[in-house]
Parts: C-alpha cells; sequence; structure tokens
C-alpha cells in the first residue's frame, strides 16, 4: 500500500471562517488519542466522491502536542478540480472520513536563533501549528502575513490578540507590501527564513534572499501544487501491462490508482519526490509542474512526476 | 518476570553467555550463502513470536547486564553521549517513544503512568521509579535522551533532518563496531559513511539516504547488519582499540569456537514526531561460533559466507588475518548439503550435519 498509514477520522467541526476559507475539526473514530506532529506537517484526506477518490493535502494547523484532535483550513478552489469544492460542500459534522498520519516536508529548522515567517493568503495555516510549537519553548519568531482584503484575513484576529508583538498583517486592497529587502536586512544572524503561499511570492522571497546573500539553507518553503485539469491523454504502464485513459479534471497519478495499480505516493503536490516514474517511450510534449526534477530532467523526457503534470501527443509509455 | 536476567559480563573475565532460548532467536544475518550489500531495509511491524523482530524494542536476557556495561563505558568516557543544543526536543521524541513501547510490549516489566504531563516510570529490572514531568528537563536527573538510553540495549543515534540530508546531532554510543560519535557527531550522512568500501561506487548511500528520508510516522523500518569480534565486547571503539584491537591475535584452533564471535545489528528506524527527526537504534547481537554451529543450517552457510567475501569486506570489518583460522574451523560444518532460503534456523526441516 503507498502513501503514510492511514486513520479513520470523525468530522467534529465544520466553521466557515470567510468567503473562502472553511476549516474542519477531526477527532479519531475510535476515540483514541492522534499522533503528535511537528509544525509543518500535512495530512493527506480522502475525499470518496462517487467513483471518484480524491486524496488532498492539508496542513495541520491545529497545536502539534493536542492529540485530541487535528484541525485543516481548506480555502475553495472553484476553477480547480473539485476537492476543495467537496470539501465545503458535502463534508458535514458526523461524517466518516480517512487522513493520513501527519507527513512533514516543511520541518522548522530547530537551530535557527529565530524564526521569520511569511505567508500568504491560506499559506497561513502551516505557521499556526509552528508558532503553537514554538510558543511552547520560548521560541523566537515573528510573522508577516499578506492577505487580500481584511475580510478574507483568516485568523488575523487570533494572530494579533495573542501574539501582537510578533505578528504584522498586510493588506493587498490598501495597497500594503512586505518591505522584503529592509525585512531581511535586519535579521540577525542565524535567523530561518519561511515562506508559504502563491508561486510568485515563494519565488519573490527567494529571489530577494539570494540577492541578499542568505544561505540556501536558511531559506525554507512550502508549496503545494495542486494537480490542474488539461487535455485527455493515453498512457501505457509497461510493467502492469495496462492502457490507461487521463480525463481532463484526474490526474496522472489518480489515474493510474484508477487502473488498480499501486503507485507510490507522499505530497501529491510535486515537491516530496516519492511518485517519480521513469519514462520507457513516448513521442508528443511532456507538460511538467513539479518542484522536484530539476530542469535538465525536465527537459530529459526520462522521468515524470505524475501527481501534477501531464503530456501531450501520441505515445507515452511508463515504467509501472 | 518472565525474563531470567544473566549476570555477566563483556570485559575482563568475559562472563557472557548465550541460553539455548537467546540461540535460537539469535538474528543470523545471512538470508543465502553468500553476502553482498544491499538496501536490505523492510518494514518493522513485528515478526515471528520470541524473535528479535516481535517487538518495537526487544528487550532479552543480557539487558541488566548491558546496561551495568553502558554506564561503566560513560563512567570512563562521557562522550560517548552527545546531544546538540537543538536536539533535546528529539530526545523527548525519543523517551516518550521507548516508554510506551516498553511499557505496552512488556508490561510485567514497565509501566508508564501519564497525567498530563506529569509521568510516572517504573523500570522493575533496574529497580528505577522515578516521576517527571514531560518536557522538563530540570525534573530528570539526565537529559531525556540519555535517561532513557541508559535504560535501553543498543545504541542510539538521533539524526536530524534538514536540507535533504540526515545529520548526526545526538546520539548514546557504547556498543559500536569500531565507530565513534565523538569522531562523526555534526557530520551528514554521507561524511560519515565515507570510510566504507564498494557501497559508494554501487550507489548504495544514495539510495539507502533516498528511504530514509522518506521514512515516515508510524511506519519504522529495520534491517540487519554484521561483522566479527573477538571475545564478547559490546564496545570496540576506536577509542579503546588500543584494549580490543590485540585480542584478536589471541584467536588460536583451540579457542576459537569459543573466543570468535558474530557480531549482528538490528538497526531499527522510527520518525520521531514532534521533532522530525529520526532515530537509528543499532542493537548488537553476540554470538559465538560454537554456538552458532549448534543449528546445522548456519553452520553450513557461515562458512560458505566467510569463505566468499570480497577481501575488502573481510579488511573493512577486520577479520582478513583471521580468515584463514576461521575457515578451519568453519569448514568441519559444512558438509555442502544446500541450505533453505531466509535466515531462520529451520531446526526441524533442515537436516542434521552429515559426518
Amino acid at each position: 500500500m503507498s502513501g503514510a498509514e492511514k486513520i479513520a477520522v470523525t468530522v467534529t467541526d465544520v466553521v466557515p471562517l470567510n468567503d473562502l476559507v472553511t476549516r474542519f475539526e477531526f477527532k479519531r473514530a475510535d476515540n483514541g488519542l492522534l499522533p503528535t506532529f511537528s509544525g509543518g506537517a500535512h495530512t493527506v484526506v480522502e475525499m470518496r466522491d462517487g467513483d471518484i477518490t480524491r486524496l488532498n493535502p492539508y496542513s495541520l494547523m491545529s497545536d502539534p502536542m493536542d492529540q485530541s484532535r487535528y484541525c485543516i483550513s481548506v480555502r475553495r478552489d472553484d476553477e480547480g478540480r473539485g476537492g476543495s469544492v467537496f470539501m465545503h460542500t458535502r463534508v458535514k459534522v458526523g461524517d466518516e472520513m480517512v487522513i493520513s498520519y501527519p507527513v512533514n516536508l516543511f520541518s522548522l529548522d530547530l537551530r535557527a536563533k529565530k524564526h521569520l515567517f511569511l505567508a500568504g493568503g491560506i499559506g497561513i495555516t502551516p505557521f499556526l501549528a509552528q508558532t503553537k510549537q514554538l510558543e511552547r519553548f520560548n521560541g523566537n519568531w515573528e510573522l508577516h502575513y499578506a492577505c487580500r482584503t481584511e475580510s478574507l484575513g483568516s485568523y488575523v484576529d487570533e494572530l494579533t490578540s495573542h501574539h501582537p508583538n510578533e505578528t504584522h498583517i498586510y493588506y493587498d486592497d490598501k495597497k500594503q507590501m512586505i518591505d522584503l529587502v529592509n525585512l531581511l536586512e535586519g535579521q540577525p544572524l542565524g535567523t530561518h527564513v519561511y515562506v508559504c503561499g502563491p508561486k510568485g511570492m515563494i519565488d519573490w522571497v527567494r529571489k530577494t534572499a539570494t540577492n541578499e546573500g542568505w544561505p540556501r539553507e536558511a531559506v525554507h518553503y512550502e508549496e503545494f501544487l495542486a494537480p490542474q485539469p488539461g487535455k485527455p491523454f493515453e498512457v501505457k504502464l509497461a510493467v502492469s501491462n495496462k492502457v490507461i485513459q487521463v480525463g481532463e479534471h484526474e490526474s496522472l497519478l489518480e489515474a493510474i490508482e484508477r487502473a488498480g495499480v499501486d503507485a507510490p505516493y507522499l505530497c501529491r503536490g510535486g515537491a516530496c519526490g516519492q511518485c517519480e516514474t521513469n519514462v520507457i517511450d513516448y513521442a508528443g510534449n511532456f507538460i511538467h509542474r513539479d518542484h522536484w526534477l530539476d530542469d535538465d530532467e525536465h527537459a530529459g523526457g526520462q522521468k515524470i512526476m505524475p501527481c501534477v503534470s501531464r503530456f501531450e501527443g501520441k505515445t507515452l509509455v511508463l515504467d509501472r | 518476570m518472565t525474563i531470567q536476567f544473566n549476570d555477566e559480563t563483556f570485559r575482563d573475565d568475559y562472563s557472557f553467555y548465550n541460553s539455548e532460548r537467546a540461540i535460537k532467536r539469535f538474528p543470523f544475518p545471512f538470508h543465502e550463502d553468500s553476502y553482498m550489500y544491499s538496501v536490505n531495509m523492510e518494514q518493522h511491524r513485528g515478526g515471528p513470536k520470541d524473535s528479535v523482530y516481535e517487538k518495537r524494542f526487544d528487550v532479552d536476557e543480557h539487558y541488566v547486564s548491558e546496561m551495568r556495561d553502558r554506564a561503566m563505558v560513560l563512567a570512563d568516557d562521557p562522550l560517548r553521549c552527545q546531544s546538540l543544543p537543538h536536539m533535546t526536543l528529539a530526545g523527548w521524541d525519543l523517551l516518550e517513544l521507548i516508554m510506551v513501547s516498553k511499557s505496552e510490549d512488556y508490561p510485567d516489566l514497565f509501566e508508564l503512568h501519564r497525567d498530563g504531563n506529569k509521568w510516572r516510570w517504573i523500570n522493575k529490572p533496574l529497580g528505577i521509579d522515578d516521576s517527571f514531568v514531560f518536557l522538563d528537563e530540570a525534573t530528570l536527573p539526565y537529559g531525556p535522551m540519555e535517561y532513557i538510553t541508559r535504560q535501553a540495549q543498543g545504541d542510539f543515534c538521533v539524526l536530524d533532518q534538514r536540507d535533504d540530508n540526515l545529520w548526526m546531532d545526538a546520539g548514546m554510543v557504547t556498543t559500536q563496531a569500531d565507530w565513534s560519535l565523538d569522531f562523526d557527531i555534526g557530520m551528514n550522512f554521507f561524511e560519515w559513511h565515507a570510510p566504507v568500501p564498494l557501497a559508494h561506487e554501487k550507489g548504495i548511500f544514495v539510495r539507502a539516504l533516498k528511504f530514509l528520508l522518506n521514512i515516515q510516522q508510524g511506519a519504522p523500518a529495520r534491517r540487519l547488519n554484521w561483522t566479527m569480534t573477538v571475545n564478547p565486547l559490546l564496545d570496540t571503539s576506536p577509542e579503546n582499540y588500543h584494549k580490543w584491537g590485540i585480542q584478536k591475535t589471541t584467536l588460536t584452533p583451540e579457542n576459537i569456537g569459543a573466543k570468535q564471535h558474530l557480531r549482528v545489528e538490528l538497526q531499527t528506524f522510527f520518525r520521531l514526531p514532534r521533532s522530525n527527526a529520526l532515530v537509528f537504534p543499532i542493537r548488537c547481537y553476540l554470538c559465538s561460533f560454537q554456538d552458532l554451529m549448534t543449528v546445522p543450517k548456519w553452520g553450513r552457510r557461515l562458512h560458505r559466507v566467510v569463505r566468499d567475501l570480497p577481501d575488502e569486506l573481510a579488511t573493512y570489518k577486520g577479520f582478513i588475518d583471521n580468515r584463514p583460522m576461521m575457515l578451519d574451523y568453519l569448514k568441519n560444518f559444512d558438509d555442502g548439503l544446500p541450505t533453505s532460503a531466509g535466515i531462520w534456523p529451520d531446526l526441524e526441516t533442515e537436516p542434521a550435519l552429515e559426518t
């Protein structure tokens, strides 16, 4: 069986926060304790939608030491493939669901003298758990959080009331911007910076930090890509000797799983590298969207990350 | 108590011994009649009843004496236990993992009572009954990692995970096969494996690291490793090479069966939840050649493995000079019959030695 260990849970609370974001609370279906986790970890939520099973990763935002419950916040994406809309419209208190054990691909570097968090929109969620973890050990942290508008600022009130000195909020509609160059220049030695948000924000922070002379190891980022819809295509799976069709609204990985082939995965967002698959033959163009393979590998035509990447063309044969 | 603990030594008079039960459950490391490195990992989720795989942390008849030996090593050399400042949380993770596992797996030997952060730990074999506050170092006599690994067999490497690598940033290492925590502390996975021959060329470490970085909570893994040790020494450290290295020259055809030991490490790997670190327990099991020869399958196989091992590996494992004498002894237990697959003794099904 692929992926992390599974946990059967019950949905115990559903709280709409604003027009786009809803919080879900899970408790173990057997009333036992959930595993502790480290701030920055995510869980993969299984959504059974008729014949379709969606597996989407969401950052755990509750206190890592609280083993009684897990919380996630889901931003509705009407343009996406339906996972977030399913969570918003179909999941109710009392529902039984299956989630994965926590997996952390965005861990704190505990050597840091100070943790500087930069959040954009729903990218706030891993920092909610990380700040709770650091508070318990008197960690030194500071948060800069950019939201589109005041009404879409999830958890702004909670953060500014509990941590008025550490929290800085920026609203796009008020033309407020993080003064990144000055912020980075003003940090004490030994600071680590963490960014979670839209791709443009991550690229901006990484590039600015590089220009400011920050060591690569001190800059951490997490961006889960949701698989994007695309034109249907056909794939031959050489090991399992199957020909499968990848639909417009499903990922290559989901199509492989639908055909009953067990393929490895963890994050399902192009970041962890677990689902890396060798290409045996192809005639056409890859649409690589992952963060795992480097530019040469993307150009090489020998590997694909089926969780987020697609293909357009006549023939694709995979070693799976 | 269900386990009768031996009163024995791993130094000076070497009164260490394996009972018949301990021999039968010895983790013989060769699943076939030859050996080469591989990433021989499997899930660590129990195993055959009474095997060393059955529990998360195996406790056996050597427990009390091994802990006494560890205390002596630490009294002579406190640097065998080190933890860099950022690894304290991982130490608490490890303490919790071992206390929870042992109290659940051996309820007659260990008890853990938790009331929020107020914990009480009872270790009956060692006569310990301590109450402390979880995550408050001031309430324990040692740091959390040192406290619990003074009560757990095997060495413990606690590895920080960052920058797509693992870092040897904490550990308790007193029963090691000739490597030094004090030398390796702070090194990454490739740095501390640099001395191993052949495996780098085979790409073993790149694949092994990729596997280890992806070990997840709730899904521990394990493998066996092995070497040879003359006399039942737990502490074969570089720091003490001047004491034990010379003992390799004391082997004779008369004493080799009793003095030469196969040393097997049961290596396990657990993701630690609060710190996202990885703990790598390395549990050492020793068995004399003469005890191993009581299992016909192991006698046949050990001869073939030692005979056919590449010189580089026999050199790295430190027995190239003694190999001819070993083979003179072992060949008496190899009648050329085929052996069954797998590591288990198969005493009921494998034929006795033909003489």
